[in-house]
């Protein structure tokens, strides 16, 4: 029943954006994406959580609230 | 090609049924003589119910088909005593290698638990598993059982008025009528029955073609089950090679929508694909090659008056799983001793409609299961493909991902949802014996197996509770079988049926179900039991 984590999490976001975006340098468009689906799926199992992917889910489709 | 297409098994003959003036009555008329119709036969037939068949043919099925049998299969085989011939002649696998472009990313091991007399499958060609069904039909019948076998008859048309069922019948020498209490229409996914009723059967289409070759070769391939995702010889699609009994291999190849299947089909283009998919010296011999696309859908509703829908005529599924034939036999488990109690006046008419509930529940579960599998294997778009392959590639080094592989899932038997036919449960007792779950199996310490004890009725199973203390004053007949587990050395009865309790007592009913249990012998409950279980409402 855990709750996802909706406030400002990371100690430095800035780091992370930016490990985020060197990973994708140079890659292709379909290499990106395929890079792009690992991570989920590696992150996904971190959480492990139904509810909390669940929500993560709901809220990534719901445009007006992201 | 193979004689036993052309043995005819049950050849039409003239009944007398077809000079009667006015229409034979029958209690249980079984349309189609597959795998699923020819093990109703045999269920109704040991519980002395009579029962007429009929097939529009008169041979097996033509190629080898559902190859794959499950072990809650094998041990309904049991019960309707083929077990040993299908386990006999049928080829044993337990590992699976799955295989990505030009890698194997992982295997996995079947064999799972000890203390099961059968095997989680077996591979054996349904042309094997028909003329087994069939023969051990004709023993009952040799031996005086009431089971009239009808070749080259095929219904054309099917009348319901009140509690009979008028079906008309087409054979060789012109037509006829007889009458029926109960129709179990066994007839296929094209079921001529249902479009007879004008009945519905929604669902998904898959847009897919896949090729099917049968091949007998010498080639040093092992016992296992090999799956491919897009491998260098098919490139972008998927295939698999598995082992049946007598040298044969069976080969699936998934094609791709946009295929000409007549083309497809000719030895000219199925060599040169098997060829490089095996290897350029490999000697092989096709022995049959067939295209299939598949839906998954079900019917909205199993039961419709006096006809009954069991197995392909009632629900399909892809064949990612062995999900079909194996469903389909489970429907008759679940049917069988149902309509012999209502036949013989035990049970009203309205427990059939817990044959409804719950075979539309395992049926929902494998659509569903079979669904994700062929998404998986066959992804639709491109996002799909992508995760698909990203799960691929990281199963290859993690464990993580492996289980999100999917291949097929394997069957399994469904465990019913709670209803007014199972009892609530009680505390303390493992999960995967509770009301609504197939009996687990478990070996006994005189090296016997617990499923092999069970009657063919209810029976009632204690664990360290001595069965002199029992006494019942039951209408329905039940058998009482007593264990003890003080000398369970593997622990497997006490891990299967006890828990964390130290006595037990179980309700299974006469499909090996568990409708009851509890810890302590209570005679009230258990006879309430027994009536919930029959349908009788308190």
């Amino acid at each position: 029943m855990s709750d996802l984590k909706l406030h400002p999490n990371f100690i430095n976001g800035d780091d992370f954006y930016e490990r985020l975006l060197t990973a994708h340098e140079g890659l292709t468009k379909a290499q990106s994406d395929a890079l792009n689906a690992r991570l989920i799926i590696l992150l996904a199992n971190h959480i492990g959580d139904m509810d909390v992917l669940d929500k993560a889910i709901t809220l990534a489709k719901d445009r007006r609230k992201t | 090609m193979n004689k036993i297409f052309e043995r005819p098994l049950y050849p039409y003959f003239h009944h007398p049924d077809q000079d009667a003036r006015t229409p034979a009555h029958h209690p249980v008329v079984i349309v189609g003589a597959g795998p699923v119709g020819l093990c109703a036969a045999i269920d109704l037939a040991q519980r002395n119910i009579p029962v007429v068949v009929v097939d529009d043919n008169d041979k097996v099925s033509f190629g080898s088909r559902a190859i794959c049998f499950a072990k809650r299969t094998l041990e309904i085989c049991d019960r309707l005593g083929v077990g040993d011939r299908l386990v006999d002649k049928g080829v044993q696998w337990n590992l699976g290698k799955v295989f990505f472009d030009e890698r194997k990313v992982y295997e996995f091991n079947l064999l799972a638990e000890e203390g099961h007399q059968r095997p989680a499958f077996i591979n054996l060609q349904q042309y094997y598993v028909e003329v087994y069904l069939f023969e051990r039909l004709k023993k009952l019948q040799d031996d005086g059982a009431p089971v009239d076998i009808r070749g080259k008859t095929k219904v054309v048309d099917l009348d319901q008025t009140g509690d009979v069922a008028t079906v008309s019948l087409e054979t060789p020498e012109g037509s006829y009528q007889i009458t029926a209490n109960w129709v179990i229409a066994c007839d296929g996914a094209n079921s001529p029955t249902r479009q007879m009723l004008g009945l519905d059967f929604v669902g998904r289409v898959f847009e897919d073609n896949f090729l099917i070759a049968d091949v007998t070769m010498e080639a040093e391939f092992p016992t296992e089950r090999w799956f491919w995702f897009d491998p260098p010889f098919n490139k972008g699609q998927s295939a698999l090679l598995h082992k049946q009994p007598d040298g044969v291999w069976r080969i699936d190849l998934q094609l791709g929508w946009d295929v000409d299947k007549e083309e497809e089909k000719k030895p000219e283009n199925v060599i040169p694909r098997l060829k490089a998919m095996l290897g350029e010296d490999v000697e092989f011999d096709l022995e049959w090659v067939s295209i299939y696309t598949f839906q998954c859908r079900r019917m909205e509703r199993f039961l419709h008056n006096r006809v009954i829908f069991a197995g392909d005529s009632a629900h399909q599924v892809s064949p990612f799983g062995a999900r079909g034939a194996n469903s389909g036999i489970q429907d008759v488990d679940n049917l069988c001793w149902k309509l012999a109690e209502v036949i013989q006046g035990h049970a009203p008419e309205s427990l059939l409609e817990s044959y409804n509930s719950e075979r539309v529940f395992a049926a929902d579960e494998n659509i569903l299961n079979s669904t994700r599998s062929t998404d998986f294997i066959t992804p639709k778009s491109d996002v799909s493909r992508l995760f698909r392959d990203a799960v691929l590639e990281l199963s290859e080094h993690h464990a993580f991902a492996r289980p999100l592989v999917n291949s097929g899932r394997l069957s399994l038997p469904s465990s019913y949802r709670p209803s007014t036919y199972f009892c609530a449960d009680v505390d303390g007792l493992p999960d995967k014996s509770r009301p609504g779950a197939p009996c687990p199996d478990a070996q006994l310490e005189d090296g016997r197996f617990l499923l092999q004890t069970l009657s063919a009725g209810f029976n009632l199973v204690t664990f360290n509770l001595s069965a002199d203390r029992i006494t019942l004053d039951s209408d329905t007949p039940l058998d009482l079988i007593a264990f003890e587990t003080a000398h369970d050395k593997n622990q497997t009865l006490h891990e299967r049926y006890l828990g964390a309790q130290k006595s037990a007592i179980y309700l299974i009913r006469p499909d090996q179900y568990i409708a009851a249990r509890w810890t302590e012998f209570d005679a009230k409950a258990i006879k309430s039991a027994i009536s919930a279980a029959l349908g009788h409402t308190a």
